[in-house]
């Protein structure tokens, strides 16, 4: 395949704070080196890796920083990355909205960027109005509208507001109006950031299937920025994690959204402590882990295992009312279910003081394969959370001796239970 | 297939893609009608709007100065005079005010989506224009009905220089509207300071009073102003009065090439890194 958009050492710089306090004397010292010198730009020099949550020295701030990669034609590439890791910089640098401090971007066809669809819809004027007007802004001709209008507003699902202004549409019919006329603008690029957060499920479902159709049937490429990683991973094919303006992972998309949803920490299934850390009220947690039945935590669990989850705990104080339940999550971070020792029925809420440890144990074949974390709650009183810990252990199951990411079939679900079915022949 | 798109951090100082606007040629149009038919929606008067607004105006110049304080009309009837002044005055300092606002104005949809931007301050000569071409016709209603009543006034063959002046007219507002547009993307001072001069250069035009009303030695800085001879040239086509110099007519062309080549370069730069500043 050859390659449809290649970056090469793109960086963007943007000073911090207010534009307007000595501008003008930066202005006029950068003019003074450029021009009268011939130096390249003294302010492109410094500046400093772009992290939001840290203060810097510098004034200035590289949102992006030495980019390279390129996309080959046909590709649906997923870009993934916190708040300000410079996600919609690249795609603004992209779609020529503003221009990038250092680097090139090549590309061949015609670039159509969906930055927040219907942008540029004029409230005033009726959906048939913006329809020509938003085509037009994009780079299409009049006659090419004109050849797709029924297509378009058939794609949007509005026709019995085309000729109402779109000041009266709702948000969700102005994106769906908007997204109809990016798609069928047929361009060999499209670039699409953050649309489908105010979709309906529908509508959501259509705007992933067209993108679908336009990177396999027409063999367009497709790059997708979005939160939505269940979106993310059905419909892009590689992707791209962006951290503090830098690349810093690139390939098939399973792994990148694995990678990029547990962030810096690796899978732990076993945590353990010889200090109070966990600790409140006389409650303190000792260990906690997740192992196959009757091996080591090291070990490889595989779907087909009985599983065993252990919770030591020491109490410093008796306790009458406490009790523990677990929250069980899948790769996305949604709550699958939860579960607790109380449903055992007879469970005695007392506990005197010592060290006591809980063992939960899971069928095998319970859990799909895939990646799961837990959630531990100590509650008192029946109801009343005393402890909180998210994500406090997270485990991987696999299938079979295939590590997880191969291109295998993954039934729909997270877990897989399996009911008594049974089947005769009645006549 | 080769690589048709590539992006850069600069370009070279005289690189305007004309092609590239001519491409977008559509855009244009639709800019174009879009600002002519949003402008009198949700009103009950509509398009009427176009004629009462110089109406009104007329009618406010012929209270305060022609009434008030009695500034001389070159001995026309007050409507044409005024008329005359305002319809070509009001195209001017429309076009100068929405264009030198293009990129504070345009944010929204300028930080979103790409395409040329010089399509946009095209985009509102042009619509004024029209709008301009309306406020013609009231012009000519006055004056047919002052030729019926029998008023001595009669166009002349500089009439046929009309085209000519209001292109001229066109360039400047879009050459000085653009240049002044891509200063206040950093800078807004300009913004405050901008509307304080347009307003003052209406009075160091002559539009409410004819340029023979000034004493001889104040004339030629009266002249160095671009638009004096335009509106000199107008009013002495049209109405017969005034004074027609070839000169200040070429100095006013020249003037307004030289704003124009200004105006593009300065504007070319700007369009491509101004969403980091605006």
């Amino acid at each position: 395949m050859p390659t449809a958009i290649e970056f090469e050492n793109i960086s963007k710089q943007y000073r911090l704070g207010l534009v307007s306090t000595r501008t003008l004397s930066h202005d006029l010292k950068r003019w003074y080196a450029m021009n009268i010198q011939g130096k390249d730009d003294p302010y492109l020099k410094i500046g400093e890796l772009n992290d939001r949550a840290h203060r810097g020295e510098s004034e200035y701030v590289w949102a992006l920083k030495d980019i390279n990669f390129k996309v080959e034609q046909g590709d649906v590439l997923g870009i993934i990355g916190k708040n300000g890791a410079g996600k919609s910089t690249l795609l603004k640098i992209l779609s020529k909205v503003t221009t990038p401090s250092t680097g090139t971007i090549k590309a061949r066809g015609r670039i159509a960027s969906l930055l927040e669809v219907g942008t540029g819809f004029h409230p005033e004027m009726t959906g048939r109005e913006n329809i020509y007007m938003n085509g037009a802004i994009m780079g299409m001709t009049k006659a090419e509208i004109s050849r797709k209008f029924d297509e378009i507003v058939d794609f949007s699902g509005v026709e019995r507001y085309i000729d109402t202004p779109a000041k009266r549409y709702s948000s969700g019919m102005t994106v769906r109006l908007g997204f109809a006329i990016a798609a069928h603008l047929d361009p060999e690029i499209l670039v699409v950031d953050e649309v489908l957060a105010v979709g309906d499920a529908e509508f959501q479902k259509k705007a992933i299937g067209k993108m679908q159709d336009v990177s396999k049937g027409e063999g367009r490429t497709v790059l997708f920025v979005s939160h939505n990683m269940t979106a993310v991973k059905s419909l892009c094919k590689t992707g791209i994690i962006l951290e503090n303006g830098q690349v810093k992972e690139f390939g098939a998309i399973d792994p990148i959204v694995s990678r990029y949803l547990k962030g810096d920490s690796a899978i732990e299934n076993h945590k353990k402590w010889d200090k109070p850390v966990i600790a409140k009220k006389g409650f303190e947690l000792l260990e906690i882990g997740v192992r196959k039945k009757g091996g080591d935590y090291t070990d490889t669990m595989r779907v087909d295992d009985e599983l065993e989850i252990f919770i030591k705990y020491k109490l410093t104080e008796n306790k009458n009312m406490l009790h523990l339940t677990l929250h069980f999550k899948d790769e996305g971070g949604n709550k699958i279910f939860s579960d607790s020792i109380v449903r055992n029925g007879n469970y005695n809420f007392e506990h005197d003081k010592g060290i006591y440890e809980a063992i939960v144990k899971i069928p095998e074949q319970y859990f799909n394969w895939g990646s799961f974390s837990l959630d531990l709650y100590v509650v008192e009183n029946r109801n009343k959370p005393l402890i909180i810990e998210d994500d406090i252990i997270s485990f991987t199951l696999s299938i079979n001796e295939v590590i997880i990411g191969a291109p295998l079939g993954r039934e729909p679900g997270e877990i897989t239970p399996h009911f008594n079915w049974s089947e005769s022949k009645i006549r | 297939m080769e690589f048709t798109t590539v992006i850069k951090p600069k370009n070279k100082l005289f690189e305007v893609d004309f092609k590239e606007i001519w491409r977008y040629r559509d855009l244009y149009s639709m800019f174009v009608k879009r600002d002519i038919i949003t402008q009198y929606k949700q009103t009950i008067l509509g398009p009427t709007w176009f004629f009462i607004q110089p109406a009104l105006t007329t009618i406010m110049y012929m209270v305060v100065f022609g009434g008030i304080a009695g500034i001389s009309t070159d001995g026309l009837p007050q409507p044409l005079f005024y008329l005359a002044g305002i319809v070509f005055w009001q195209y001017f300092s429309d076009c100068l005010n929405k264009t030198s606002s293009t990129f504070t104005a345009n944010q929204g949809i300028f930080g979103k989506v790409y395409f040329p931007r010089m399509i946009v301050p095209l985009a509102t000569v042009t619509s004024n224009l029209v709008r301009m071409g309306i406020q013609f016709l009231l012009f000519i209603a006055v004056y047919i009905y002052y030729l019926i009543i029998g008023v001595d006034v009669a166009p002349n063959i500089y009439i046929l220089l009309l085209p000519l002046l209001i292109l001229m007219l066109a360039g400047l507002a879009l050459g000085f509207g653009i240049i002044v547009s891509s200063l206040t993307t950093k800078y807004r001072d300009l913004t405050i300071l901008f509307t304080f001069f347009v307003s003052l250069w209406m009075y160091a035009t002559p539009v409410i009073y004819p340029l023979s009303t000034m004493s001889e030695n104040r004339q030629w800085i009266m002249a160095l102003n671009p638009v004096t001879g335009i509106m000199e040239a107008f009013k002495y086509g049209a109405l017969g009065v005034g004074t027609f110099d070839w000169g200040m007519l070429a100095y006013s062309f020249g003037f307004m090439v030289v704003l124009l080549a200004i105006g593009i370069v300065v504007f070319n730069k700007v369009q491509r890194s101004f969403m980091d500043t605006v």
